[in-house]
């Protein structure tokens, strides 16, 4: 017995010397991918509450070099936050965060040099031109007074705002203000972009305009940290996708894996009277099923097949069940949030305003 | 050359701290400055409260005042001018709170400049707006009757005084401009300080005739050895010892409110 009891303790021992060993193995390899991957971003156990109200609980991200992620979540959410931390507007309460490898609690005048910030509501003077607010931001950026010109007369053509450059922005359109905020951002041509939620209000023309100076922008190499409440949006820019709910971050990935999860499309059916719809839910057994007693609409995910669908409306027939309309939509961030959190994003979104700006 | 959103050949200037110091000073003053021209209508109402003030008190209450052997038009203009110097440093609160409720106010922030820069351009504004009302309301106080007795050496006094009192009320603003929390308590803080610190002092009226408590204050606050350093050298009556007080009470009062202002900025702003 006791030889056998040995013979356990070596077997054991072995066995956690080996885990060991593999564990090891493995954060070398971890450690030698971060190193040949460079991160313009790195966060790390990110915290911070406001009055005790925790509105960040352990962030973890990195971005690399020249790439747009889009921070998706609902109104409180977190994500303002995490960017003004990353713009050294906030103080984190623990968590390491380097920009361009400086760090934004003890480096904050070398981080504040690589970064360019436009937040959700235009960081511009109403009483100064357009030209006057990117010639006084220049010099606040410490540029030449010969530099300054020729940015600014460049950025105004780029921006298509040479004709209001003389104008009070007070007399701008909301239009004309996101972009030029976004062209105060560039002045100093920095690396590393922080964009607050750079279309919330825009009408549709100029929210694409905001798109195609974005990619242009990550065309040339710049890096892009974004927020926003619009699947849409992150999917045509991002790089990579994080998705953030109550100060967490509950997914991660490109817009195709977090698509995969969700599924690519969803199918809504809309039933004729309250008895049908009582029964059609009973019926119907699908991936990521979702109803709505008010509307009598019952959507779920699909593949898009003809299969799926010819199934399920002749399960609804042979139950007599009458159809009013049937219809395809993409994922849109409510289908993202309740795939991934069970709630809608709405409920959440109250919940968590507290202490947040 | 291609125009682009990015120009890689942008490269900042290296200059010393000081240097930069004084640049966003200056940068942000000149901003604060265009909104004087920007918007008339703030100089206008800071310049119209004093002529007011100067009408009523010259026409309606002056008549039933004594102020002995100085006519009461002479003894008026002190008072009015350096009241108006007070009530205009409160523009200091509210522009300061404004641009803290602001989104500029993360622009700012989220630049590598000098902290107190904002707070220094704030100030120096103020002063360029104090010195044209200042302008005004002696050239009013000519066309309702004062007839100063002021020298060369007078006028530079009072010049040099009025600046120094204009930016220790300013830093004393700028404090509360940072403790309020919103544009509307901006209005009013102002008027609490100031209104009681105006009105009783010499400002108006002679202080012989206040109530014993109250005549403790007034003689020896600070408004008003600023006033009667004011009048001494408008008039030409002797200056006393109300002349080195009203330089010592200003100085000090910068010397304390700068750098607790300057402490706040940096509490509320990183």
């Amino acid at each position: 017995m006791r030889l056998f009891a040995f013979l356990k303790d070596v077997v054991d021992c072995l066995v956690i010397k080996m885990g060991n060993e593999m564990k090891k193995k493995n954060n070398d390899r971890l450690l030698s991918g971060s190193i040949s991957v460079e991160n313009a971003v790195s966060v790390t156990g990110l915290k911070k509450s406001f009055k005790n109200v925790a509105v960040l609980k352990d962030i973890d991200f990195n971005i690399q070099k020249g790439t747009v992620v889009a921070l998706l979540g609902p109104n409180g959410a977190g994500k303002t936050t995490t960017v003004h931390i990353l713009s050294t507007l906030l103080l984190p309460d623990s968590g390491i965060i380097k920009i361009n490898n400086f760090d934004v609690v003890k480096e904050v005048d070398k981080v504040r040099s690589v970064i360019g910030l436009t937040g959700q509501y235009a960081a511009l003077d109403e009483y100064l031109t357009g030209r006057e607010n990117l010639q006084m931001i220049g010099r606040l950026y410490r540029l030449s007074y010969k530099d300054i010109d020729r940015r600014t007369d460049e950025l105004l053509e780029l921006f298509d705002l040479v004709h209001a450059s003389n104008r009070a922005v007070k007399t701008y359109s909301g239009g004309m203000r996101r972009r030029l905020d976004l062209a105060v951002s560039l002045i100093a041509s920095p690396p590393i972009l922080f964009l607050d939620e750079p279309t919330t209000g825009l009408d549709p023309q100029s929210r694409l305009i905001m798109w195609d100076i974005i990619k242009q922008l990550v065309s040339r190499g710049t890096t892009i940290l974004l927020t926003t409440q619009d699947m849409d949006e992150a999917d045509h820019l991002a790089h990579k996708i994080i998705v953030m709910n109550g100060g967490k971050i509950i997914a991660e990935g490109t817009s195709e894996e977090l698509k995969l999860r969700v599924g690519s499309e969803r199918l809504e059916i809309t039933v004729i009277n309250d008895i049908d719809f009582e029964r059609a839910t009973k019926i119907i057994r699908e991936d990521n099923l979702r109803t709505d007693k008010t509307s009598r609409k019952i959507s779920f995910a699909t593949k898009g097949g003809v299969r799926q669908l010819k199934q399920v409306l002749s399960q609804l027939d042979e139950a007599n069940i009458e159809v009013e309309n049937i219809s395809f939509h993409s994922p849109t961030l409510d289908d993202v949030f309740l795939t991934l959190t069970g709630h809608l994003t709405n409920a959440e979104g109250e919940n968590n305003k507290v202490g947040l700006s | 050359m291609s125009r682009h959103y990015i120009n890689s050949d942008i490269k900042t200037e290296s200059r010393s701290r000081i240097f930069w110091l004084f640049s966003d000073s200056w940068v942000l003053a000149k901003r604060s400055i265009r909104h004087i021209t920007r918007n008339l209508d703030q100089l206008f109402s800071v310049a119209l409260f004093p002529i007011m003030f100067f009408l009523l008190f010259r026409y309606v209450f002056g008549g039933a005042i004594d102020t002995g052997s100085i006519s009461y038009v002479n003894f008026l203009v002190a008072g009015i001018f350096v009241q108006m110097l007070a009530f205009g440093a409160n523009y200091t609160t509210m522009n300061l709170a404004i641009d803290l409720q602001r989104g500029i106010i993360n622009r700012f922030k989220s630049l590598p400049i000098s902290r107190s820069a904002l707070l220094i351009g704030h100030v120096g504004a103020d002063l360029v707006r104090n010195m044209i009302t200042g302008l005004i309301v002696i050239g009013v106080s000519f066309l309702v009757g004062f007839q100063p007795a002021a020298g060369f050496i007078d006028w530079v006094l009072i010049f040099v005084l009025a600046a120094l009192f204009s930016l220790a009320i300013s830093w004393i603003s700028a404090i509360m401009g940072l403790i309020v929390k919103s544009i509307e308590a901006a209005q009013w803080t102002g008027f609490i300080v100031i209104f009681p610190l105006t009105f009783v002092s010499s400002a108006f009226v002679p202080t012989e005739t206040m109530p014993f408590a109250l005549r403790l204050f007034a003689e020896n606050q600070p408004l008003t050895h600023v006033i009667e350093a004011i009048r001494s050298w408008l008039v030409g009556t002797p200056v006393g010892d109300s002349g080195w007080l009203a330089f010592a009470w200003c100085i000090g009062i910068i010397i304390i409110t700068v750098p607790i202002a300057t402490w706040l900025f940096k509490r509320q702003t990183l």
